[in-house]
């Protein structure tokens, strides 16, 4: 099957393999609190350390987020987001930033309800780079993963601790950019994730695919993120971000925080 | 899948557990691998004689099957039409059909040494139908429920404390069923290990709806039966109410092949099947999409954001409906029409007072229609209406809408 070959998200991860360090992949709710803070948080993102940007898509029925991204997706309902909005926040941080990638992660109905191909083709059109839709699992790639790829788009595959090896070829298959690996059984922004826990299964994972392997679902802090960069070729942070966004901080506010995340995945000492 | 190529309309899902094109596997890979080892499981069970021998043991022993199929007399003359018959699974313990298809899912979770039963409930029958056979069975029982379904469902949230179930009021989304099954899913994901999710309706991801589906069948071939037997021959009609559909699949699917029956399935019309969406008729006011593992029609506004439905009956606001319906649908075998709140308030209260049953709000709805469709048949015409839940859970509900102080 045909894959996308050089783009955005494959320069950046060769460039931080070059620099020796890992990715810091930074997650926010598109609209949250609103469209305009929204786009102004995003576009301060790689300035303050985000080497990926991935952008939710709200939804109503996160089903596999815990009460943060929930909240993030209802405030972005409530404040008139949609999959169209998010598409503009996308094409508002390539136009400040024409080379961090940018992801979007969500759920699929709001992209089956636009129509597969046009949603490819805006997503594309926006400067977006890749997808990560949580209830797309293998057996269902026909939906939108063959056609993204087809369309030069990178779906993200989410490896779970219930992926065992038996699946994990499945998992593997048709994903491109990079793995992203689940640390904990259960919903974002649960549990936190331990380094000694996840090194295994990075290294389990990177034994059956030559993807880098970032690490999401259980970071929150600069002191998280560190040790997960140890272990892995990124660490994904969003719950923690997020939950700023949601006290009211504002969007330097917001940015600090991702800075001293950011220094926690470059592996300096900084405390907030 | 053209309508006039198939052979039989019984034989779905196919192996990626498709309707047509709905249903599906749409869950996080997380669930995925367990997903795939129940689907496993169930396969061998329902092959196994020692399995369907121990469900048919209790389903007559403790539920008490057969339901009787009763001629309502009153009803009949009533309407002054169809001779209309009520299959009468609001006699089961607990009150409704839920528990045929409980008892299969937590036999099917005893083999598969699961020991924590996680449960979605909307009007709280299901709930307590799970928290009942737990109890059986001694397994610790989790059941998720909508803050807002919890007030206004209080005697079965009671009913499922003093099973020793813990009740877990959702706050998160809009605080409804939808949001229930949002929260069941959550903790599923989370305590893969030794947690069992029974869904109490024919969705989800495959193989919930075939499995669902296959249990509350037993519904349809008791009717079959005891119509042949009573009659000397097949219904001519059937008519059942529909949130996710298990109480009209459990009936329908026996009957999906006999050419001459005619289907038609009742969706909670609300305040009217309008553009203001206070409805929960998925197939008659929804469109396709995916929702809890399975494309299916929904209740969504144009950005695929799913809506809130609304009915009377907390057992049909779902803004979903079973994928093997929305198919149903859409080949043309089955009807599918909607009653109003008001419809079926009226409707309880007839039969409260021709045939001495009170029935849940939720067969009300397809008496409501059987009230619309009876007087326009001919005296020889049967019609079975599947009286699936008593209403006793109900008369707080009736009282206010009646503006009766109790």
């Amino acid at each position: 099957m045909t894959q996308p070959a050089e783009t955005r998200l494959t320069r950046r991860f060769s460039k931080l393999k070059a620099e020796k360090r890992a990715a810091f992949v930074a997650y926010i709710m598109a609209g949250d609190p609103d469209h305009e803070t929204a786009i102004e948080i995003a576009c301060g993102l790689p300035e303050s350390g985000v080497d990926v940007i991935e952008l939710g898509l709200p939804f109503t029925d996160p089903m596999a987020d815990g009460p943060a991204i929930q909240a993030a997706a209802m405030r972005s309902l409530a404040a008139g987001g949609t999959l169209a909005r998010t598409l503009e926040t996308a094409r508002a941080v390539r136009a400040r930033h024409p080379d961090t990638p940018i992801i979007l992660m969500g759920y699929y109905n709001p992209i089956y309800s636009r129509g597969v191909e046009r949603f490819l083709a805006e997503a594309g059109e926006a400067g977006v780079d890749g997808m990560i839709v949580v209830d797309l699992p293998p057996e269902e790639d026909e939906e939108l993963c063959l056609p993204a790829n087809a369309a030069g788009l990178h779906f993200i595959r989410l490896a779970t601790p219930t992926t065992d090896d038996a699946r994990l070829p499945a998992v593997l298959n048709n994903t491109s950019g990079f793995v992203y690996y689940v640390s904990i059984t259960g919903i974002t922004g649960a549990a936190e994730a331990s380094a000694e826990a996840v090194a295994p299964e990075v290294a389990r994972i990177k034994r059956a695919t030559n993807l880098p392997v970032c690490v999401g679902f259980g970071v929150r802090t600069p002191e998280g993120a560190r040790a997960i960069a140890a272990v892995a070729d990124g660490v994904v942070v969003g719950s923690a971000i997020v939950s700023r966004i949601g006290a009211g901080d504002s969007p330097r506010k917001v940015l600090e925080f991702v800075r001293s995340l950011a220094a926690g995945v470059r592996g300096e000492a900084e405390h907030v | 899948m053209a309508a006039e190529m198939l052979n039989s309309y019984r034989t779905g899902p196919d192996e990626k557990g498709r309707f047509g094109m709905f249903g599906g596997r749409f869950v996080a890979e997380t669930l995925m691998p367990l997903i795939l080892e129940l689907e496993a499981e169930y396969g061998r069970a329902r092959n196994d004689p020692a399995f369907t021998a121990q469900m048919e043991d209790l389903w007559t022993h403790y539920v008490g099957r057969p339901s009787p199929l009763y001629f309502a007399e009153r009803l009949t003359e009533e309407f002054g039409g169809a001779k209309i018959y009520l299959k009468r699974d609001e006699l089961n313990h607990t009150g409704a059909h839920k528990i045929n298809n409980v008892l299969g899912q937590i036999l099917l979770a005893r083999r598969m040494g699961k020991t924590r039963i996680i449960a979605e409930t909307g009007a709280g029958q299901h709930g307590v139908a799970t928290a009942t056979v737990c109890a059986r069975f001694g397994l610790k029982c989790v059941v998720f429920m909508g803050a807002t379904d919890v007030e206004r469902q209080k005697p079965n949230v009671f009913r499922m404390k003093l099973l020793g179930a813990e009740v877990v009021p959702v706050t998160s989304g809009r605080a409804t069923l939808k949001d229930a099954m949002n929260e069941a899913l959550r903790d599923w994901v989370t305590n893969v290990a030794d947690t069992f999710y029974c869904i109490g309706t024919v969705a989800g991801p495959h193989p919930y709806p075939a499995m669902v589906r296959d249990f509350q069948s037993v519904i349809g071939r008791e009717a079959r039966a005891q119509m042949l037997e009573r009659e000397g021959r097949l219904p001519d009609s059937l008519v059942a109410c529909i949130g996710g559909g298990s109480n009209a699949m459990g009936l329908f699917h026996p009957f999906l092949d006999d050419k001459d029956v005619r289907i038609i399935g009742v969706e909670a019309g609300g305040h009217g099947v309008d553009d203001r969406m206070e409805h929960a008729a998925s197939l008659t006011g929804g469109r396709p999409g995916v929702l809890h593992g399975n494309r299916t029609y929904l209740l969504q506004d144009a950005d695929g954001q799913i809506l809130e439905g609304h009915s009377i009956s907390a057992g049909l606001d779902y803004p979903g409906i079973g994928p093997e319906h929305s198919w149903l649908h859409d080949i043309g075998r089955v009807e599918y029409v909607s009653a109003t709140d008001d419809e079926a308030l009226a409707a309880f209260q007839l039969c409260c007072r021709t045939e001495g049953i009170i029935p849940a709000l939720e067969p009300s709805h397809a008496l409501a229609h059987v009230a619309r469709l009876a007087p326009t048949l001919p005296g020889d015409h049967l019609m079975i209406l599947n009286m699936c839940g008593r209403g006793d859970k109900d008369i707080f509900t009736v009282a206010e809408a009646l503006g009766d102080r109790m």
